[in-house]
C-alpha cells in the first residue's frame, strides 16, 4: 500500500528507516518544510546549533565516536555554504555523514534567487557524492542510497540538495524500501594470491613494521580486535598515523607511537630502516613520508586500503591489496594459521635503542605549566574513565596525540586531514549526544576554540556536560613554532591578541568556568572539571614558549628528525618552505 | 630561487562509461582540474536506447603514475560503471571527426579540392567562393590536413575531439 505524502514527510520516514536518532541542523526558508515536519515529532531528536559548521562537525563526532552516519539539516545558500568546510573535513577523513541542504525551488534555481547558491557544483569535489533531487518521487530511493554510499566502502559524506518546492510537493509513499539499482559495489575481500603473496613476504621479513591508519578505525571496533590478533601472532612493532590512534593499545610493549611529523622517534626510525611495511588503512600522506625520495628506501611494502585510489598514490608500493581492513586482516590472521612469532630480536634491541632517546621528553620549565605535562595530568586522571578525546587543531592536538595514551578505537576524535580549527567543541557535543554517560573532553588551544566557540550554547541548552581543555599559551602555538624553524622568528600575526576572559564567557553561557595558572593547582583543578556534573571550560594557563618535539621539518627525511634541545631556529630554503 | 619543475609525460585515450545523470560531466571535468590532470580533448554521448548510459572519451596525457592515479580517480565516482585505457590495453582504433571550411577561388579552390581528395575528405557545403570538407581520421591525419588547409584559405576548423576502441572481438 502506498499513500501520498510530501517530500518533506517522506524525508522525515526514510530518515527514521535508517535509525537515524539524531540530526544537527540550523533552519532557514529553504527548510521551512522539513523543519514543520520535524516539529512535534520525537522519533527524531534535532539538535540546533549555533552555526552550521558546529552542525556538519558534530555530526563527524557522532560518527567518529559510534560508527553511525551523522546527519546534518541546514538551509540554502549561506547554510549550506557554512557546512562545507564540515564536508570538506569528513571527506578527508572518511567520516559518514549524510547532509540535507534546502534548495530554492526548482523553478527559481539558476536566477540567482534569495539564499540560492549552487550546492552541487560547491560540493561536488568534497563529497563522495551528491544528489539535487528534483522531484519528490525520487526522495526515497536516493536518501537510501545517499546512506549506503556515505557508510560502505571508503566511508565519507553525501549532499542530498531538496528544492524547497520538493519538499511540499507530494508523490506516492510505501513503507516497503524503495526500489533502486545497486550500483555501488566496493571490493571489501583480497583475493587468495594477494594473501598468500603477503604471508610470503611477512613470514620472510626481518624488519618487519605495522603501520597503520584512520582505515582500521572506519572498518569498525573488529577491526581493532583482529589487527591485535595479526599484531599478536606476528610479533611485529606496531605505529599507527594521528587518525588510527585507538586501534592498538598504546601501553603494549610493541607499540612504537605515532609516526610523522610529530610522531616518536622509534616510530620513523622503524619506518625509515624496516625492510617489510606493512600499511592498513593509511594512506601516505605528507604528514608521515616526510621528504619522499628518502622515505623508508629499503623496504618492501605492502599496502591494504579500501580504496583502490590510495595505493600507488604517493608512494608506489609492491603488493596493493584493494579491500576492508577488518576483512582482510582476518584474511591474513588465518592463512598465517599456526606459525610461529617472527624472530626478530635483532630488530627489536635495535628498535629498543631508538626508544632509548625517550623522544617525547621535554625539559621542565619553572614557573609555568608545561603544556605536555598537563596532558599528562589529564590522561592519568582520566585514564580510569575511559574517556573520549576530541581536539581542535595545532600544537595543543599534537601533545594530545603525543601524551594521551589511547587504548581503545573511537575514542579519538580529531581533524587529521583538513586540520580544520574550531572542530573540537562542535565534534564533542556530537560523541557527548552519541555515548550520554561518558566523559568528553575536548583539549584545546586558545586560538582554536575560538573558531566555533558559539557551541557553548549549543552544549548548554542540551545539557551536554562536554569539558573543554584549553592550553593557553597565547599564540597559535603552531604557526609561532613553523615561523621561529623557518621565518627567523618573525611571528607574523600568530600571536592571540585581545583574549576574551574565558571564565566569564563559560560563566555567561551558564558553564562552570575555571582557570589554572601553577602546576600545584593542576591535578585538583582537573579533578574538580571531572567533579562537576555540567560542561566546564577551563582556561590552562601554559608556558607561552613551548613547541612540539620531535619535528621532521618540512622537506626533512625521517632520519632528520629535532628533538628538543636541538637547535631549531633558523630559516629554510625555498624548496622546503614551499613543501609546507 | 625555486622553479616549478615539468616532468616526462604520455598520451592515453580513456573510455568511461557512467550513468547519464546530472552533472557527471562536471563531475569529471571537475576531478581533472581539482587534481592537476590534464584534458586534451573529451567526447560525450548517450549510447544506450533508454538514454540511461554515456560513453565519455578523454584523452590526457601525464606521468605514467598519474595515469593510473587518474584512472583510479574516475571509477572512485560512484555514477562511473567502467574505465578502459585504451592506451594500456594496446591495439585500439581512434577517430576523430572535423569539418573545415575553406574559402577562395581559382587556383586556391581547385589546390583546396586536390587536398581534400588525397585525404578522403567530403564536401558537404559547396558554394562558389567556399567549401566545407568532413573528414574523419585519427587526430595526427586531422592535424596535417588543418595544417595544408591554412595555406589555401582556411576559414575555420571544427573537430569532435577522439572516439576510440578497442581492436577485435572484445568490449571495452
Amino acid at each position: 500500500m502506498s499513500e501520498e505524502r510530501s517530500g518533506a514527510a517522506i524525508l522525515v520516514e526514510c530518515l527514521l528507516r535508517q535509525g537515524v536518532e539524531f540530526v544537527f541542523g540550523y533552519p532557514g526558508g529553504a527548510v521551512l518544510p522539513i523543519y514543520d515536519e520535524l516539529f512535534g515529532d520525537h522519533r527524531i531528536r534535532h539538535i540546533l546549533v549555533r552555526h552550521e559548521a558546529g552542525a556538519a562537525h558534530a555530526a563527524e563526532g557522532y560518527a567518529r565516536s559510534t560508527g553511525k552516519p551523522g546527519v546534518v539539516l541546514v538551509t540554502s545558500g549561506p547554510g549550506a555554504t557554512n557546512a562545507i568546510t564540515g564536508i570538506a573535513d569528513a571527506f578527508m577523513d572518511s567520516i559518514p555523514l549524510v547532509v540535507l541542504t534546502g534548495q530554492v525551488a526548482t523553478n527559481l534555481i539558476g536566477t540567482d534567487a534569495f539564499q540560492e547558491a549552487d550546492t552541487i557544483g560547491l560540493t561536488r569535489h568534497c563529497t563522495k557524492h551528491n544528489y539535487l533531487v528534483k522531484d519528490p518521487a525520487h526522495l526515497a530511493a536516493t536518501i537510501d542510497e545517499a546512506f549506503e554510499i556515505a557508510t560502505t566502502g571508503r566511508p565519507g559524506p553525501v549532499v542530498v540538495d531538496i528544492p524547497k518546492n520538493v519538499q511540499v510537493a507530494t508523490a506516492p509513499f510505501s513503507e516497503a524500501a524503495a526500489q533502486r539499482p545497486r550500483r555501488y559495489r566496493p571490493r571489501t575481500t583480497a583475493s587468495a594470491d594477494e594473501i598468500a603473496e603477503a604471508i610470503d613476504l611477512m613470514a620472510r621479513a626481518k624488519r618487519p613494521v605495522l603501520y597503520t591508519g584512520g582505515g582500521v578505525i572506519n572498518s569498525g571496533p573488529r577491526a581493532s580486535d583482529l589487527l591485535r590478533e595479526f599484531q599478536r601472532l606476528t610479533g611485529a612493532p606496531i605505529t599507527s598515523t594521528l587518525m588510527g590512534l585507538g586501534a592498538f593499545p598504546a601501553d603494549h610493549p610493541d607499540w612504537l607511537g605515532m609516526l610523522g611529523m610529530h610522531g616518536t622517534y622509534e616510530a620513523n626510525m622503524a619506518m625509515n630502516q624496516c625492510d617489510l611495511m606493512v600499511c592498513i588503512g593509511a594512506r601516505f600522506d605528507d604528514r608521515i613520508t616526510g621528504r619522499l625520495d628518502a622515505f623508508s628506501p629499503d623496504s618492501t611494502k605492502i599496502h591494504i586500503d579500501i580504496d583502490r585510489s590510495s595505493i600507488n598514490k604517493v608512494v608506489p608500493v609492491d603488493l596493493g591489496i584493494v579491500g576492508d581492513c577488518g576483512t582482510v586482516l582476518e584474511q591474513l590472521i588465518s592463512a598465517w594459521g599456526d606459525r610461529q612469532p617472527l624472530e626478530i630480536a635483532d630488530w627489536t634491541a635495535r628498535i629498543a635503542e631508538w626508544r632509548g632517546k625517550n623522544s617525547l621528553a621535554y625539559p621542565k620549565r619553572k614557573g609555568a605549566i608545561m603544556p605536555q605535562l598537563a596532558i599528562e595530568r589529564l590522561f592519568a586522571l582520566t585514564r580510569e574513565l575511559d574517556p573520549i578525546i576530541t581536539t581542535e587543531v595545532g600544537q595543543h592536538q599534537m601533545w594530545a596525540a603525543q601524551h594521551f595514551g589511547f587504548v581503545r578505537p573511537n575514542r579519538w576524535l580529531t581533524s587529521g586531514g583538513l586540520g580544520t580549527m574550531g572542530y573540537g567543541m562542535p565534534a564533542a557535543i556530537g560523541a557527548q549526544l552519541g555515548n550520554p554517560g561518558k566523559l568528553v573532553i575536548d583539549i584545546a588551544g586558545e586560538a582554536s576554540i575560538q573558531m566555533n566557540i558559539q557551541e557553548m550554547g549549543t552544549a548548554s541548552q542540551f545539557r551536554l556536560p562536554i569539558k573543554v581543555f584549553i592550553l593557553n599559551n597565547e599564540y597559535m602555538g603552531m604557526v609561532r613554532q613553523w615561523q621561529e624553524l623557518t621565518y627567523e622568528s618573525r611571528y607574523s600575526n600568530s600571536y592571540s591578541d585581545s583574549l576574551p576572559d574565558f571564565v566569564k564567557m563559560a560563566e555567561a553561557y551558564g558553564w562552570k568556568g575555571m582557570r589554572i595558572t601553577n602546576e600545584a593547582d593542576l591535578d585538583g583543578s582537573i579533578e574538580a572539571m571531572l567533579a562537576h556534573d555540567g560542561p566546564v571550560m577551563v582556561d590552562c594557563l601554559v608556558s607561552k614558549e613551548a613547541n612540539c618535539f620531535p619535528m621532521i621539518p618540512s622537506g626533512a627525511a625521517h632520519t632528520e628528525m629535532l628533538l628538543y634541545g636541538d637547535m631549531v631556529a633558523g630559516t629554510m630554503d625555498d624548496e622546503a618552505k614551499a613543501l609546507v | 630561487m625555486m622553479k616549478i619543475q615539468e616532468g616526462y609525460t604520455e598520451r592515453h585515450v580513456l573510455t568511461i562509461t557512467v550513468d547519464n545523470e546530472a552533472g557527471i560531466l562536471a563531475k569529471i571535468a571537475g576531478l581533472f582540474t581539482a587534481r592537476g590532470y590534464n584534458i586534451d580533448s573529451l567526447t560525450v554521448a548517450d549510447i544506450t536506447e533508454d538514454h540511461a548510459v554515456s560513453r565519455i572519451t578523454i584523452v590526457t596525457n601525464g606521468p605514467p603514475p598519474v595515469i593510473d592515479q587518474i584512472t583510479a580517480q574516475l571509477e572512485r565516482l560512484v555514477p562511473v560503471h567502467k574505465v578502459t585505457d585504451l592506451t594500456e590495453r594496446g591495439e585500439h582504433v581512434e577517430r576523430e571527426l572535423a569539418l573545415v571550411k575553406v574559402a577562395g577561388r581559382g587556383s586556391s579552390r581547385e589546390e583546396a579540392q586536390r587536398i581534400a581528395d588525397t585525404f578522403h575528405a567530403r564536401v558537404i557545403d559547396d558554394t562558389p567562393g567556399s567549401f566545407v570538407f568532413e573528414l574523419t581520421e585519427t587526430s595526427d591525419r586531422i592535424d596535417s590536413f588543418v595544417a595544408e588547409m591554412r595555406e589555401h584559405g582556411l576559414v575555420e576548423a571544427a573537430r569532435s575531439g577522439v572516439v576510440g576502441m578497442i581492436r577485435g572481438a572484445e568490449g571495452a
